[in-house]
């Protein structure tokens, strides 16, 4: 701050300390990664080696391939995610958009009440959540999964979105409504556009949680049929014995889709976290 | 085409009472000025003749209709606002097409009027840009033109040069009274500056905490100002009130003189005084002068003048254009 002049010292540490942190978070994917191409004695024996010719192996992508229905968990991880964060950003606009559109009696609690899962974990409610699935004939369907985790994306989204959707100018809404748009109109052809980089942050914060979750599927749907990608990769992980090949080979797959999906939001969400900041 | 008339209208907001009961009648083709300090309900007043909001009591006709119950897009209105509120995803074309899509009117005379809207307002060379590639006059000329398109009864401003700077107002200004005398539509312009009431206006209403103060034309309210708070609010800079018994008049609490009606000599006068502050525009010479009878005073002279701080002079009042005020504020005719 005091000098105009860039201090290399600064940026130095700076570097550093980011360079430091974004190996801590990669280590992990890596060793996942680097393992899953490695025949199993070398994964016990030099657990940190990168695969050489002798020791590069895909026996683990075979067996994950082979055994079980992995194309089919993989369809069942991406169904979920995908309605789950359709869902979640749909009602969570809307529910936001009527909290700061509209004046009505009880909005700020209504608000609040909203808001409120953000710090209850949803997972303190399994019991109740199971026996009402039971009790609706849902247990080991997909629809079991989308409706919890619609559930558990909602708080967060209705939070962001309506702190968004003040932003939006109110000219806007009413030169929409001289104009003759519907509220719903205004609603989708106004002010979503407007709120789109706060839509990205939301859905990969919903995301997330969502695709990495072992605990509803395996408590809700574990059945062959609707088995999820890290509820399927739990297959290889037995009480004796543990296929280690297949394990990492069925969690390097699983980070794919997710890499996907957020290099698809991750260009809204930068401006998504910025805007406001930055102005 | 393009009367309204407002009966008694209030407007509160829980306990607050904004707007305490409006009663106006404008007929067709008048540019009428909503004009008044900030707070007094110039825009809430606008926003309900809009059907924007509700009015909590009170009738509302526009071409002597009744319209309380008419949503906003079927009461015939158009409406400008102060930060364009453009729709950033359309082009020019599609922004001033829009309210007319929404209508259904034919895809041809949408057309046609838009093309006629933009030579209007020389917009033809914007009509595929977005608004985002537009300065800040073109996007208020695109706005105004959005209202055009419509052919509404009534146009409606709502403070719309106010996102302007200095030299674009002047412009667009006269562009806007150009146009209403091209079109000669009923207008109704809010704003909170007393010269844009003072030159575009037909009929001026000035407001004050929720109650019309004074209707009436421009040079109405500069001659005749109904009390107080008109004579202090139009006229720049604003009217000198000096309290009548230190004058040694009767019949009156309060007196005032507007600046320029004050008469300046450095040999004789009503009023003895030094020259405190001078502010010398060209045009116009400005001075604060602290007199022994009238107290602080505003001479506004016209031209060059060479009068300084700490200059004594004498003032003289024009008793011709002396206002008088009883307890009440209000003038004494």
């Amino acid at each position: 701050m005091a000098t105009a002049r860039t201090s290399y010292l600064r940026t130095g540490l700076i570097h550093l300390a980011l360079i430091s942190y974004t190996l801590i978070a990669l280590f992990p994917v890596f060793l996942t990664l680097v393992n899953s191409f490695k025949t199993r004695n070398a994964i016990f024996r030099e657990p940190m080696a990168i695969p050489t010719p002798s020791t590069f192996s895909l026996v683990g992508y075979e067996t994950v391939l082979k055994q079980g229905d992995f194309i089919g968990y993989f369809q069942n991880s991406l169904i979920v995610t995908v309605v789950s964060i359709a869902l979640v950003l749909l009602f969570g606009a809307m529910a936001a958009f009527a909290l700061s559109e509209y004046r009505f009696r009880g909005n700020l609690l209504m608000g609040l009440y909203l808001a409120l899962g953000i710090m209850i974990p949803i997972r303190l409610g399994t019991v109740a959540i199971l026996q009402g699935m039971v009790a609706a004939g849902l247990v080991n369907t997909l629809t079991a999964l989308v409706l919890v985790y619609t559930a558990q994306g909602l708080p967060l989204a209705i939070f962001i979105l309506s702190e968004f959707m003040r932003t939006v100018s109110d000219d806007l809404k009413n030169a929409g409504r001289i104009d003759g748009l519907s509220e719903y109109a205004i609603f989708f052809r106004l002010v979503l556009p407007l709120v789109r980089p706060a839509m990205a942050t939301v859905a990969v914060f919903t995301m997330i949680p969502i695709w990495n979750d072992l605990w509803f599927p395996l408590i809700l749907a574990p059945g062959e049929a609707t088995k999820t990608v890290t509820l399927g990769a739990q297959m290889f992980i037995g009480q004796f014995v543990t296929n280690w090949n297949a394990v990492l080979s069925a969690l390097s797959l699983a980070i794919l889709p997710v890499l996907v999906l957020y290099v698809i939001f991750s260009r809204q969400l930068i401006r998504g976290i910025t805007s406001g900041a930055v102005k | 085409m393009g009367s309204l008339q407002l009966t008694s209208i209030r407007k509160a907001f829980g306990q607050h009472e904004v707007l305490k009961g409006i009663d106006l009648d404008v007929k067709e083709g008048e540019f009428v000025i909503f004009v008044g300090p900030s707070g007094c309900g110039k825009s809430t007043l606008l926003r309900v003749i809009a059907g924007l909001e509700d009015a909590s009591s009170g009738s509302i006709r526009i071409d002597g209709q009744e319209v309380a119950t008419v949503p906003p897009a079927k009461r015939g209105v158009a409406m400008v606002f102060q930060s364009y509120a453009l729709y950033p995803h359309l082009t020019v074309k599609d922004n001033m097409g829009l309210g007319l899509k929404q209508a259904g009117t034919p895809k041809a005379e949408i057309e046609e009027r838009v093309t006629k809207a933009s030579s209007m307002l020389s917009l033809d060379p914007y009509l595929a840009r977005r608004p985002a590639e537009l300065s800040g006059g073109q996007r208020q000329r695109v706005a105004i033109g959005r209202a055009i398109v419509r052919e509404p009864s009534l146009f409606l401003f709502d403070e719309p040069l106010s996102n302007l700077d200095a030299a674009l107002r002047v412009q667009t200004r006269l562009e806007i009274a150009r146009l209403h005398k091209r079109l000669k539509a009923t207008m109704i312009y809010v704003t909170h500056d007393q010269v844009e009431a003072m030159t575009l206006a037909d009929k001026i209403v000035v407001l004050n905490a929720g109650a019309i103060e004074q209707v009436g034309s421009p040079m109405d309210l500069y001659n005749k100002p109904a009390n107080m708070f008109v004579a202090g609010f139009i006229g720049s800079p604003q009217m000198n009130f000096i309290p009548a018994e230190r004058l040694g008049e009767a019949g009156a609490k309060t007196i005032g003189i507007r600046p320029e009606h004050i008469a300046l000599s450095r040999e004789a006068g009503d009023w003895k005084g030094k020259v405190v502050h001078a502010e010398h525009l060209g045009a116009d010479t400005i001075l604060y002068l602290e007199t022994e009878q009238a107290g602080l005073v505003t001479v506004r002279l016209f031209g060059e003048h060479r009068y300084g701080a700490d200059d004594i002079v004498f003032a003289t009042p024009d008793k011709a254009f002396i206002h008088r005020f009883d307890a009440n504020d209000r003038a004494i005719a």
